[in-house]
């Protein structure tokens, strides 16, 4: 219906874009993020000149290391990109995470999860190292890459260990089962009203900056003008030859320290469940949505286009939330959403729906069309498990002693407030999801108040309409630190490194 | 059905006045923006038939914006704009507005031309009242005091059915429906619970309604030949409009962003105040005053009962032409924060803000009026961002609750008064408490 806006289908220049955004780096097990300030812009140019970090291009056998590398705001200063000279990133990147007290409200980080309590804060620091090896390589991986020169450019603020990858997040659930599929080939270019249904493809655009995202267009990309010195290296900007394109393969990385007090967790479950182990791990699967192996707790299959036949179900068949909660971790993190609520028929039935006059055919009335499409607000999360791993179980017996453990959430995205901060603020920490009332995410809320409405219930709903409420939920996950970086693509890292060198 | 109104004073700021205007503003606030239903100048909570107000600055910030289109901009004057919805009729609300708090309406006002100690200002406020082209209320003739009642309700209620259910369980789904009916009775009479019987909307007023409700539909019946002779015209005139007019959508100021956003996210619901030019010429604005006024009829007759189209979270809105309607102002009331407005606005009615936004000067490029336009994202944010204004002062009578929650307690009212047919509509009701 929609006409298409002129965007050459451009192959994807894998070669220019960091392997991250690609791959997870499932394989390589081991991995260690360090956060750095440059200390001298020079010898971090020639560092970056000579870094091994890694591309997105599929070799015939996965790596056996690799090396990704992004920047804050004050990073890409501290290099010599100024303002002035870039122009078009992102109000959120180049303001950061925590500097505006209205984003933290929308954020959640409030209360204990307020900036001000981080341990950390990427503000402070510019140029994020991350290093994945295989299980045992790390350590050599290391001497490799932080060379003499390393030390000389940067000065290390803080490093992140991370706990061996088996796939499972620290309360003890399976990890990382959702993810979107990117859609590299362009096989299925979005058009308005095209996407009536859920589906797990998501356009290029939408996590690499400069590409074909879900609104038909080229995502949001920064740019500098063709006479600074050093831009030839950069890809000609479209529509635009006087213009490179900095952001081009980029992404922009958001990275939170989520801190999560596992036998508080089961502490909790286990009183809420009356000490019954069956009862605790059914209490467990309704807040999360899946049973800790990972099976969801919706069973209705659907032939869901980008998804596994394991986790090809929507919520369509569970509108009253009696077999997963409606406030449900994984029913917030994603709703499975289409354009139109329900499946519609015919043109008649879209001018219905587009109307507004479809609500009274709803299963139950009411809880209609209240949450947005999903497809506008999915993220690539490359996320990692720090601290030492406990038996969930045994540390609900053991009780009180806590260890320092957790998840280091970092997801790539082409817009941050539209994609990291809209399902953080809407769904994730809004007490108001999906028509409820009181309660946040069940795992992830912070339980101060936002925007003055209490967040720290939860409603399993039952078939007897009556459900079950849980009421002062204590914290499970604490924002220790975060911020916003930018990943460039190899050839913008190129000319970041080149003009730290000419500045200096 | 209650009779609702608005209201709508708007009104040159007096030279060098406005720092301190702003300063007496902020002064009203619990937090940016956020009014203290308290306060000494204006104390919003003292009276029962606001729904929502707001004071604001009206600024042009795009009045430069038309010389892409070969005009001479006209700059517009500072002005102060003081708007709100209310039950019963504006002029006996700004009477009582102006009996509990004329000296702190004075105050503020005396920072406008023509406002000095001896003013009338009840009078003056009707002179400076600007009428609206179109107003959106969620549901129609729901009452502040209705919405607190049944705010109360719901909230024993639920305490109530959780005592009553872990002491008899949840098989007898009728039996709980009647001991909570009794419970209720008997808080009434105690004199704990109040539940005001709507006022029923007298035989005049329901005529009136259906003459209301059918006199559009049998205007375009009638002009029906015309129209079908005149539609080519206008398409091609349209088209011709829509191929050559520019957009002008730089990239917001990151400071007026980080600014408004001060002004955000204080309350599950949050004010938008927008103010900008319609595109030169007789075509558009006649094109903006059909669009507004068939919105208006939508919002007066099908529209009061929840759904703004496929859009919830609108609790009012309201559209006013100003400066001989060369320029518009929208304001509304909407639950969330303003990305998730914006994405209603994106993916839900980009058609509907077609209609009436796409005659603003600068606009996404629309094609036949409804397509393209706020479906192109990053565009229309832009276009919105660059005419969204501060709210410097911005009051609502119910804190905390959304349009859903009004929406449900108001259900769980009508379950409770007339018993839902079946185990499986009485199951449906039982979840919403």
């Amino acid at each position: 219906m929609s006409r298409t806006p002129n965007i050459p289908n451009d192959p994807v220049e894998f070669d220019d874009m960091q392997a991250l955004v690609r791959f997870g780096h499932g394989a390589l097990s081991e991995a260690e993020f360090i956060l750095c300030s440059i200390r001298d812009p020079k010898a971090a140019g020639d560092w970056l000149d000579q870094a091994p970090v890694t591309s997105a291009e599929r070799l015939d056998a996965p790596p056996s290391a690799a090396l990704q590398v992004a920047f804050t705001a004050v990073g890409l200063r501290a290099m010599g990109v100024e303002e002035g000279m870039s122009t078009g990133f992102a109000q959120p990147f180049l303001s950061g995470m925590s500097s505006e007290d209205s984003r933290s409200r929308r954020l959640g980080d409030t209360g204990q999860n307020a900036p001000s309590e981080w341990d950390w804060d990427a503000g402070d620091a510019h140029v994020l190292i991350m290093l994945y090896a295989r299980k045992g390589g790390l350590a050599a991986w290391k001497d490799k890459v932080l060379t003499p020169t390393f030390d000389a450019a940067f000065t290390q603020a803080r490093s992140f260990p991370t706990r061996t990858n088996d796939g499972t997040e620290p309360f003890g659930f399976r990890d990382g089962i959702s993810e979107p599929k990117i859609d590299w080939q362009n096989a299925h270019p979005p058009s308005k009203h095209g996407r009536e249904d859920f589906s797990n493809l998501i356009s290029p655009g939408e996590v690499v900056l400069g590409l074909r995202n879900e609104y038909n267009a080229r995502s949001s990309s920064p740019k500098v003008d063709g006479d600074v010195p050093g831009s030839a290296i950069l890809a000609e900007a479209s529509g635009n030859a006087a213009r490179r394109d900095l952001g081009r393969n980029g992404s922009y990385l958001v990275f939170r320290q989520l801190a999560q007090d596992v036998p508080g967790f089961w502490a909790f479950i286990d009183k809420a469940a009356k000490g019954d182990p069956d009862r605790r791990d059914w209490l467990a699967a309704k807040m999360v949505g899946r049973t800790q192996d990972g099976t969801p707790l919706i069973h209705g299959r659907r032939d869901i286009e980008g998804s596994p036949r394991s986790n090809d179900f929507t919520y369509e068949d569970d509108v009253d939330g009696v077999r997963c909660p409606l406030g449900a971790h994984i029913r917030r993190a994603n709703p499975r959403t289409g354009d139109h609520p329900y499946q519609i028929e015919g043109r008649i039935g879209w001018l219905l729906s587009t109307l507004g006059f479809r609500r009274r055919r709803d299963k139950l009335p009411g809880r209609h069309d209240l949450v947005a499409s999903t497809r506008f607000h999915r993220l690539v999360r490359r996320g990692r498990v720090y601290g030492p791993k406990l038996k969930s179980k045994m540390a609900s017996q053991k009780g009180g002693q806590s260890v320092d453990q957790g998840l280091l959430f970092i997801c790539l995205c082409a817009d941050i407030v539209r994609q990291f901060e809209f399902v953080q603020n809407a769904w994730i920490a809004s007490p108001t999801f999906n028509g409820l009332t009181g309660e946040a995410d069940p795992l992830l809320g912070g339980r101060a108040p936002f925007c003055g409405v209490a967040s720290d219930g939860f409603t399993i709903q039952t078939a007897d309409g009556v459900g079950e409420h849980i009421a002062h939920l204590p914290s499970f996950v604490t924002v220790r630190g975060g911020g916003y970086f930018f990943l460039p693509g190899l050839r913008a890292l190129r000319f970041i490194a080149h003009h730290g060198k000419q500045e200096v | 059905m209650t009779q609702q109104d608005t209201f709508f004073i708007l009104a040159p700021v007096a030279e060098g006045r406005a720092e301190s205007l702003v300063s007496l503003l902020e002064s009203m606030t619990l937090k940016p923006g956020f009014a203290d239903p308290e306060n000494t100048v204006v104390p919003f909570g003292k009276f029962d038939h606001l729904h929502v107000a707001r004071f604001f600055l009206v600024q042009a910030n795009t009045w430069r914006d038309v010389e892409a289109y070969g005009q001479s901009p006209r700059p517009y004057p500072l002005q102060l704009a003081f708007l709100g919805d209310v039950d019963g009729h504006r002029q006996v609300f700004l009477r009582e507005l102006v009996n509990r708090s004329a000296d702190g309406l004075v105050e503020i006002f005396s920072h406008c031309e023509g406002v000095h100690d001896g003013t009338d200002i009840l009078r003056w406020m009707e002179d400076h009242n600007v009428k609206e082209s179109a107003n959106y209320v969620n549901v129609r003739g729901r009452t502040v005091s209705q919405i607190r009642e049944e705010a109360a309700l719901a909230a024993v209620l639920h305490d109530e059915l959780a005592t009553v259910v872990s002491a008899q369980g949840s098989a007898d789904v009728f039996g709980l429906h009647q001991h909570l009916a009794e419970f209720v009775e008997r808080q009434k009479a105690s004199g704990l619970l109040h539940l005001t019987a709507p006022t029923k909307p007298s035989w005049r007023e329901r005529i009136a309604r259906w003459f209301d409700l059918i006199s559009v539909p049998l205007l375009i019946l009638f002009l029906s030949p015309l129209l079908v002779l005149l539609l080519p015209l206008f398409l091609l005139r349209l088209r011709l409009a829509e191929r050559s007019d520019p957009e002008v959508l730089p990239r917001p100021d990151d400071e007026r962003i980080v600014d408004l956003g001060r002004y955000e996210d204080h309350d599950v619901t949050n004010p938008f105040s927008a103010f900008g030019d319609v595109k030169p010429g007789w075509f558009r604005r006649w094109v903006t005053t059909v669009a507004l006024f068939l919105l208006n009829y939508a919002a007066r007759n099908i529209y009061g009962r929840g759904y703004l189209t496929r859009v919830q979270t609108i609790h009012f809105a309201r559209w006013v032409f100003v400066d001989d309607k060369r320029r518009v102002m929208f304001c509304s009331n909407y639950d969330g924060a303003l990305e998730s407005y914006m994405d209603d606005f994106v993916n839900k009615v980009a058609w509907g803000l077609n209609l009436v936004f796409s005659n603003g000067v600068g606009y996404p490029s629309t094609r036949f009026l409804i397509k393209g336009g706020a479906e192109q994202e990053a565009k229309f944010k832009r276009y919105l961002r660059n005419r969204q204004l501060p709210t410097q002062v911005w009051y609502k009578a119910y804190p905390g609750l959304t349009a859903r929650d009004l929406a449900r307690h108001s259900e769980i009212r009508k379950g409770l008064e007339k018993r839902p047919n079946g185990a499986r509509a009485m199951r449906n009701w039982l979840s919403k408490i």
